[in-house]
Parts: structure tokens; sequence; C-alpha cells
């Protein structure tokens, strides 16, 4: 430290100031476009390994549903069908939930300390890393689903829904598991919806005479509804990509159903179970579905991003 | 739009005074209760994980765990020592490709071109790399690094990680930094600095608990990622480091890994395990949560 006065406390910058400067910019810049090169790597790295498998199979591979390593047969549709289907289902459970949440720790039902509380145990829902809650969904899902399930079935089973029962892993237990993994990101983006609509609104309904709900149901949650909406399908993008739950739980079986006990599968458990022991001929075929899974999420992603935006540009129209 | 009265004054003066037989006060009521029931069925899971963490894993936990090699088929004990130092070593490589990486750019990002192309097309990149499914983290590093080198190894692990920790950090070093007060930023080029003295005198020791917030919430994420190291590290039941060398282009073992190998295998010994391994993962993801979080306060 120089001491004001012998020396003075500002100056301009000397030269080698300027260079280093210059280089610790240029340095930054080459930082950005080495993030953008890393995504332009990812895509073209997964692209360009799956082109002999898109060369030698075509359209046909997202509609036959055999996989047969040994006669070189492959198709994906039970996959794409089961990764879309346990999504849905698990955005029905975690995204009914999650907004209810959402509404319970923005509408003044607790206490501002015991929110804080909720909202931080609703946040480490999402720190538990997936594989924890697949082994917890083996363990303590499956198990307990089973007695139910098998009433289910046993009395309802000439509903397609119920048309087997649960013999281990299963749609629903992956289902419930996977709608537990989306309920704190469905919370947390549509808290930040509902914390954004002008209080003064909700009062000017309280004004008019309403219940509680009612301004709920009638004014904040219309004024919110384009970030829940967001928040809808960001959760369901994660729900798409979610691997580990579902490797472990949803039974691993190429077939497409609607029964809510049978085994499935999905893209991302396609991948986490072949791409171990896949020869180089398969490796091609796992890239594909790898390609047909990064479509999928990408394409839901960037809805939702586009939603969101939408959402912030009404927010600054208010 | 025409829009719907959500109240209707009454032709008559009616009392103000609130009855709580009223249909419509009971049907608040009802829904209140219904959204209390909701919420603390939302919170059961995670009181059933940590009950069953605490109760299935704790049983087990032993310090031999921290030091013992995983055991194979009928063997009795053992531990996953092993796993430990792997999930140590690939989120430390993974750490040291993404951190800087991501600290640089988020700095281009915020005080030197914010509005600039190039800026634009890298905050619309990390979106996407956030969306991104982990696996397919794990299909790249497998493409990159597994397929050119022929093996699996704890670099290709610590590239899946890499990827999928960049952008958390880069996303929050840029919001942390956007916090500086532009005065302060103003009263430093007053002085004579450059811009790269006021970048690294002044906005980063001031974001500097925000930026740390963000790389410890990657960190604890990676820590805990299991699907993009199923085929780029895979599974080993040996040392990295085993006499006096280091085996750092052979499989390499992590916890998350093993609860995964563990869980689906017929032996008592192997699945509880992989509860005891859930428990230490558990607690070294939720302290560095925890300890992310109160960097952050001190931030306000």
């Amino acid at each position: 430290m120089e001491r004001a006065g012998s020396a003075p406390v500002s100056a301009p910058p000397s030269g080698f100031d300027y260079l280093a400067d210059r280089g610790f910019r240029a340095l930054a810049q080459a930082g950005v476009w080495l993030v953008l090169l890393l995504l332009a790597a990812i895509l073209w790295s997964i692209g360009g390994k799956a082109w002999p498998g898109i060369r030698d199979f075509g359209l046909g591979f997202l509609t036959s549903t055999t996989w047969d390593a040994s006669r070189n047969v492959f198709g994906i549709l039970p996959e794409i069908w089961g990764t879309l289907y346990s999504s849905l289902l698990a955005l029905a459970i975690g995204g009914f939930f999650g907004v209810v949440m959402a509404i319970f720790l923005t509408q003044d039902f607790l206490p501002p300390r015991l929110a804080q509380v909720f909202r931080t145990v609703v946040e480490l829902l999402a720190a538990i890393p997936s594989v924890v809650y697949g082994l917890w969904g083996l363990f303590v899902v499956v198990p307990a689903m089973r007695p139910l399930a098998d009433a289910l079935y046993a009395h309802l089973g000439w509903i397609p829904l119920f048309g087997t029962s649960l013999s281990g892993p299963g749609l629903a237990p992956a289902a419930v598991v996977l709608a537990i993994m989306i309920l704190p990101t469905v919370a947390a983006i549509s808290q930040d919806a509902l914390r954004l609509v002008p209080y003064k609104i909700k009062e000017a309904a309280y004004g008019l005479g309403t219940t509680r709900w009612e301004a709920i149901l009638k004014v904040m949650l219309p004024a919110a509804s384009t970030g829940i909406f967001g928040a809808l399908v960001l959760g369901f993008g994660r729900a798409l990509g979610e691997t580990m739950a579902l490797a472990m739980l949803i039974g691993n079986s190429n077939q497409v159903t609607l029964s809510l006990f049978s085994p499935a599968n999905t893209l991302a458990a396609l991948l986490a179970l072949n791409f171990p022991e896949a020869g180089p001929r398969q490796v091609q075929v796992l890239m594909y579905a790898a390609l047909v899974l990064l479509a999928i999420t990408l394409a839901v992603n960037v809805l939702g991003e586009a939603i969101m935006r939408l959402a912030s540009k009404e927010q600054g129209r208010r | 739009v025409s829009v719907r009265p959500i109240a209707v004054t009454p032709a008559v003066p009616v009392s103000l005074r609130r009855s709580a037989l009223d249909r419509r006060a009971l049907r608040s009521l009802l829904l209140s209760a219904g959204a209390w029931a909701a919420a603390l069925i939302a919170a059961v899971p995670l009181v059933s994980v940590l009950y069953m963490l605490i109760v299935r894993g704790g049983a087990r936990l032993h310090w031999e765990l921290f030091t013992e090699l995983p055991p194979a088929g009928f063997e009795i004990g053992g531990g996953f020592g092993n796993a430990i130092v792997g999930t140590l070593v690939m989120v430390g490589l993974g750490g040291l490709l993404s951190i800087p990486l991501g600290i640089l750019a988020a700095i281009f990002l915020c005080e030197l071109g914010p509005r600039s192309r190039l800026a634009q097309a890298a905050r619309f990149a990390a979106k996407t790399m956030t969306g991104l499914p982990s696996i397919l983290a794990g299909v790249f590093a497998y493409a990159a690094i597994v397929l050119l080198t022929g093996s699996y190894s704890a670099p290709a692990g610590g590239l899946a990680l890499a990827v999928l920790m960049l952008p958390t950090v880069m996303l929050t070093a840029e919001e942390a930094m956007k916090t500086v007060p532009r005065i302060t930023k103003e009263a430093a080029f007053g002085m004579g600095c450059t811009r790269s003295q006021v970048i690294w005198k002044v906005v980063l020791p001031t974001a500097m608990p925000g930026i740390l917030t963000g790389v410890m919430l990657a960190v604890a994420r990676a820590a805990g990622e299991t699907a993009p190291l199923l085929f780029t590290a895979l599974f080993s039941n040996y040392w990295l480091f085993e006499s006096g060398r280091l085996h750092l282009m052979q499989p390499t073992a992590s916890l998350a890994v093993l609860i995964y190998n563990f869980s689906g295998m017929p032996f008592d010994n192997q699945i509880e395990l992989a509860w005891a391994a859930s428990l230490v993962l558990v607690l070294i993801v939720l302290f560095i949560n925890i300890v992310s979080r109160l960097i952050g306060q001190r931030r306000v």
C-alpha cells in the first residue's frame, strides 16, 4: 500500500496495465467462444456418431417396436412412448402438487418464517441425487404400491389403465418418483410467477368481497398463468431427460402399453442400460436414440424458455 | 375482452358481516384444508427418504466403509473407500474444467459485452445446456473420450460432469456480478483502473459470495450425478492410486454408480452397502448445499 502524500492515490494505467487489460479481455472473450464451441461439439459429436445409424435405419427406427441386437433389428417406439407416458403421468401428479405448493407458500397460509422452512424443504427435495430416489423407490414405493395396484387389477382389470398386476418395477412407481423429482422445479418457478403478481391486484379483489380462494383462483392464478404454464413445460422437460430413477424403477420392458402397472422403458433408461456393453454397431443405434432424446428435450425446453420470456414481458407491461 | 364479474353488487343493501357457514366461506375453508393436506403430502417423500437413509444406511455406518474396497458376490463386510476417492477426483476434474471457464465467460457476459451478439448466443447456449438431460452429457463424453482412448476413465467422467456444471457456474456468476453496484465500479474507473483491474479488484471480490454459491451448487449436483458416469467412468473394484501408481486412464468407481450397481444385486450385504453409500452421498450433498446457502445469505 502506498501512502497518500508520498504518491498520488490515482494514476493513469501504465503500459503494462494496458497490455494486461487487452490480454485478459481477449481471454474472457475466448472463454465465451469455448462455451459456444462446447455446445456445438456436443451436438456435432452425438449427431455425427448417430449418422450411420440414421442412414441404415431411417425413420423406421422411430416406429419399429423390436430391439434385437443379435438379429440387428432396432426400433425405439416403445421407448419414445414410455418416455412421453411416464413424463406426462409425472407431470400430472408433480405439476398439481407443485402448483398447490407454490400457492400454499406465497398466499399467506403460513407465517413467513415457517414458509421459509417449507421452501427449504422443497428445495432440499431437489438436492437429493436421483439414484437415491431410485433406491428409495425400489425398497419403499414399489412395496407400498403393490397391494393397491393388485386390488385395482383384481377389481377393475377390464380398464386398460389397470390391465396388469404390479409384479415389481413398473410405470406407476416410476411416475410417482419422477413426480417427486419435478415437484421442486414446478414449485420454484410457479412461486416466482405468483410472487411477481402485484399485491394491490389481490387487495383489489379482497376489496370486492372475494374469499381467499376466489382471489387465488380467479385473480392470482390467471395473472400468473403464463409463468405457471412455463413452469409445467420446464418440469416436463426435466422429466423427459431423467435417467436413473427410471432405469431402476420402470422395469426395462420393450412394449407399448397403457397399463400403469406393467413394466415399460424410456429413451434415457435405454441409453443407461445398453451403452456400457455396446459393440460398435449398437453404439451407432444408441447414438441415434440419444439424438432423438436430445431433439425432444431441446424442443420442450426451448418452448418452456419462450413461454417464460413471454411471461416476463407480460410482467413488464403491468 | 369482457371480464366476468368476480363479485356482484347486491341489489338490496346487505350486512357486511361474514358468516363462517356461508357457502362461499365454506368452500374457501375446504380448499384451504386441501392445500394444507397437499403440502403435508408433498413433504412425506423427503421425510421418508431421510428416515430410510438414517435407519438402513445408519445401521451400517462404520469406519471400514471409508477404508475398504467393495465386496464381491458372497463376501461379507467391505466398504466403498475407492468410490469416495473416485467421486472426489471426478468432481474435482469437472470443477477444474468448468469453474474457471464458467467464471471467465460470465465476466465477459456481465462486464465486457453484455449486449453483444456473442453474449446473447452464449446465454442461450448455457440455458440450453441447463436443460440437457444429464445422460446426454455422458453420451458426449463417451463419444469424445471413451471412443477415442478406447477405455473408460476418470477424465471421461470428469468431462461429462464439467458439461453439467458449466451452465450453473456461468449463469449464477453472471447474476452475482450484476449485483455489484455501478457506482463502485465507476469509482474504480475514476481512479484510473483499466477494465481488467476493475474486474479483478472490485467486481470479483464483491461478487465472490454469489459466485461461490453457484459453484457449490454445481459441485453438489455433480457429486450426485449417476447417469453421466455410467458409461464414461464405469465402475471399478480397485483403488485409483495403487502400489504407488495412479490408474487415471482406468475405469473409476464413484459413490453414485456404486449405489446403482449394488441396488440391483440379490445380496443383502450389497444392498446394505447401497443404503450406507446413499446416506454418505446425501450427507455430502446436503452439507455442500447448506454451506452454499450460508455463504449466499451473507451477501445480503
